[in-house]
């Protein structure tokens, strides 16, 4: 009786021991705070996008380290301008990385800015969340350890909105694309014609312009178009330059002709204000959205939206969402490899790992880093400009939520062979949201 | 090819040349009086077209008065043109016995705190007032409709500049001064000519032109952050093709640069982006000193 009490008793001990010492060797390996790099435009015309970004980071870790940050840990952001270039992004990265010991890094917005720092941040082991990069060719065929992305990549974005034209205005033949002058303008077009020639064979390309990315004017552009009369015109133009070739359009009278459709131009509606017209075809490069239908009154996501608002005095854009995204993939991965770890502070190989195959919410629906090759499935929202009786801009009617898995190259599979077994059997698919019925004629 | 379609390209052409010439015209202005290649003038575009903006909003915006509309644009340029113009002037006096170089690089300094100092004052988000264009309405020709802020006030006013500036260069005591010293400034010095006055107004004039540029710009375009940028480099091809200092070539190249890029977005919209280059690339192959410039005997 003895022994076993003592037994017993000696058990129950040792077990609260080990329990005991396992608590104190994790809160010892917790670092003082997560120093997290962050690459975004804080100069130059993508500044649009790259403050905007910066302000939605620092919202959100204001209120995470209010909160105790991960895990008792606050996280100290250090910010790096893309604007100088790649190489004085890259020298930059890597300087906060060696010499700021960053734990985590979220870069970047420029495709070329992606590209570059891929091998960069697997030669340094550094985890990076690419938080807003858009081109598939920073990941595909890769296979990373320490890279992911947070978000959708040109494929999806590109794929889907060819399928919400298809669907919301398929009775036309002729288009033309008037797109920025750069990696991204060419890149977009090249999807999106591929895939539009697959699922409509007998439209015809009645004019591609790719004016200089900045072009203060783009007269000649509206005069041929005017010339042309293309039943629509495609743009994935952003930032300034979408601003003033659609300002310049709609004076000139071109919205009254062709169908528009300006695959970024949600983040141009509050900007554009009435000079947007009505029935302009919108995507919004993911799913998010301030009036999005289902998470509008989502309390996670209106209380962000109007905090948001309070602190920079305009409506969240898709580079907001983004910056959301990442933040909340770098929580979630925290406490995925916390918990893998048996309650440990993780390394970055771990915290690498419980990356790959995380889903996650941001402030709208949920995204899956897929475990093969780090790729982000974010869904992607499309809708219909209409006027509004509660704001001085256009908000979007005929809402589209198109599910990314349907549009994203799969995993291990190369996008110019994946995007030629596509067909019009897909736009069976996708369907409008709510009351929403396209239409926009 | 038809007729049609080469006279909406002229006229597209024209439109734009206007623009690109005003911007010019400043640059190469100051080159030829102060032998400055000042690439602060893309600031000095820039801050004309946010200034200008800037007034609009302020007592143009809705009141539906094109009078006040065109004052904000005037004011906005002579703003920036004056008190800009007369910083950058003053900065670089303290070089003005310096290397080339040294006051080229100068003008690059300034040029990047000018940048952030933009950015510091309006922000990174898109500033466009077209209030102007709409007051002046529209023509259709060729069954293609034009704003007429772009087919005629646009090109009215840079052909009144230039018609003008060379009014006062020739009849002008001022102007005379100024050309005196273009010419020789140590022989004008001993004439009597106060050199630096004359170079500092100049600078304010050609500082002026810049601004008005981007104000005139304002209506029909985004401002955003790095906007000076791509017009300096613009204005550097025009300014080299036509040769440095020459007025009225810079207007002859801004017109061949504006009706060719027009041009190739009707026929070969890829070289669009590159005709303004590609017209330098072969002027200046030929002509290396530029287009206009008459070899000068060196001086020894």
């Amino acid at each position: 009786m003895f022994v076993k009490r003592f037994l017993r008793k000696t058990t129950l001990a040792l077990s609260l021991l080990s329990v005991m010492s396992a608590a104190q060797a994790a809160e010892g390996d917790k670092p003082e705070e997560i120093t997290l790099g962050i690459t975004t435009f804080l100069s130059g015309p993508a500044s649009v996008f790259g403050v905007p970004g910066r302000d939605a980071a620092e919202l959100y870790l204001e209120e995470l380290n209010a909160d105790g940050g991960i895990h008792g840990v606050p996280v100290r952001p250090i910010f790096i301008d893309e604007g100088k270039g790649a190489s004085g992004m890259l020298s930059d990265y890597r300087r906060v990385v060696q010499e700021e010991n960053a734990d985590l890094m979220m870069a970047a917005i420029s495709s070329g800015n992606c590209k570059a720092l891929g091998p960069v941040a697997e030669d340094l082991k550094v985890v990076n969340i690419m938080w807003d990069c858009g081109t598939e060719k920073a990941l595909e065929g890769l296979n990373y350890k320490y890279v992911v992305r947070s978000q959708a990549n040109a494929v999806t974005e590109m794929v889907a909105s060819v399928l919400y034209l298809l669907k919301v205005h398929p009775d036309f033949k002729t288009i033309a694309v008037v797109n920025q002058d750069y990696a991204w303008g060419h890149d977009s077009w090249e999807i999106f014609s591929t895939v539009l020639k697959q699922m409509k064979p007998d439209v015809e390309v009645v004019a591609e312009f790719f004016p200089k990315f900045g072009a203060p004017d783009y007269s000649s552009e509206i005069s041929r178009l005017q010339a042309l009369n293309p039943d629509v015109v495609f743009s994935s133009s952003w930032g300034g330059d979408l601003d003033t070739f659609t300002t310049q359009a709609a004076q000139r009278g071109l919205f009254r002709n062709s169908k528009f459709f300006l695959a970024l131009a949600e983040s141009s509606l509050e900007r554009l204000g009435s000079r947007l017209p009505e029935g302009v075809l919108v995507g919004a490069r993911g799913d998010h959205y301030f009036l999005h239908p289902e998470y509008v009154n989502d309390p996670k996501h209106s209380d962000f939206v109007s905090k948001y608002v309070e602190k920079t005095g305009s409506q969240p854009i898709y580079p907001v969402y983004h910056m959301v995204q990442a933040m909340e993939a770098m929580v979630d991965a925290y406490d995925k490899a916390i918990s893998e770890n048996e309650g440990n502070w993780p390394n970055k190989e771990q915290l690498a790992e419980a990356l790959h195959g995380l889903t996650f919410r941001g402030l709208t629906s949920e995204v899956t880093i897929r475990p093969e090759d780090g790729q982000g499935l974010e869904d992607q929202l499309f809708g219909v400009t209409t006027s509004s009786d509660e704001y001085d801009f256009r908000i979007l009617k005929d809402i589209m939520i198109v599910p990314a898995d349907l549009v994203t190259t799969p995993a291990g599979e190369s996008t110019p062979e994946w995007l030629t077994t596509l067909n019009a059997d897909l736009l069976d698919e996708v369907d409008f949201y709510g009351e929403g019925n396209g239409d926009t004629q | 090819m038809g007729v049609d379609t080469l006279l909406l390209a002229l006229i597209d052409g024209v439109s734009y040349a206007g623009l690109l010439f005003l911007v010019a015209l400043g640059l190469t202005f100051i080159f030829g009086v102060v032998r400055v290649l000042n690439v602060a003038h893309g600031s000095l575009y820039a801050f004309g077209g946010y200034s200008a903006a800037s007034m609009g909003i302020w007592f143009a915006q809705g009141a539906g008065s094109i009078t006040l509309s065109i004052l904000a644009l005037i004011l906005g340029a002579g703003i920036v043109g004056v008190i800009l113009g007369y910083g950058l002037m003053l900065l670089l006096h303290r070089f003005r016995d310096r290397d080339p170089i040294i006051q080229l690089l100068v003008t690059f300094g300034a040029f990047m705190v000018l940048e952030d100092v933009q950015v510091m004052i309006w922000g990174t988000q898109p500033y466009f007032v077209s209030d102007v264009m709409f007051q002046m309405g529209d023509t259709s020709l060729l069954g293609v409709v034009f704003m007429n802020y772009q087919l005629w006030f646009i090109p009215s006013v840079a052909l009144g500049v230039y018609v003008l500036l060379r009014w006062f260069l020739k009849h002008s005591l001022k102007g005379r001064q100024i050309i005196a010293v273009t010419h020789d400034r140590e022989v004008a010095t001993a004439l009597g000519v106060n050199a630096g006055r004359i170079a500092s107004f100049t600078f304010i004039i050609g500082a002026s032109l810049g601004a008005l540029g981007g104000a005139l710009a304002s209506p029909t375009t985004s401002l955003v952050p790095g906007v000076g940028a791509d017009m300096i480099v613009l204005s550097f091809a025009v300014v080299a093709t036509a040769g440095l200092g020459q007025i009225s070539g810079a207007l002859i190249v801004a017109l061949m640069i504006g009706i060719a890029r027009s041009l190739s977005v009707y026929f070969l919209p890829q070289f669009e982006v590159v005709m303004p280059y590609l017209i330098m690339m072969a002027v200046l192959l030929i002509r290396p000193q530029g287009l206009f410039t008459v070899a000068e005997a060196r001086r020894i």
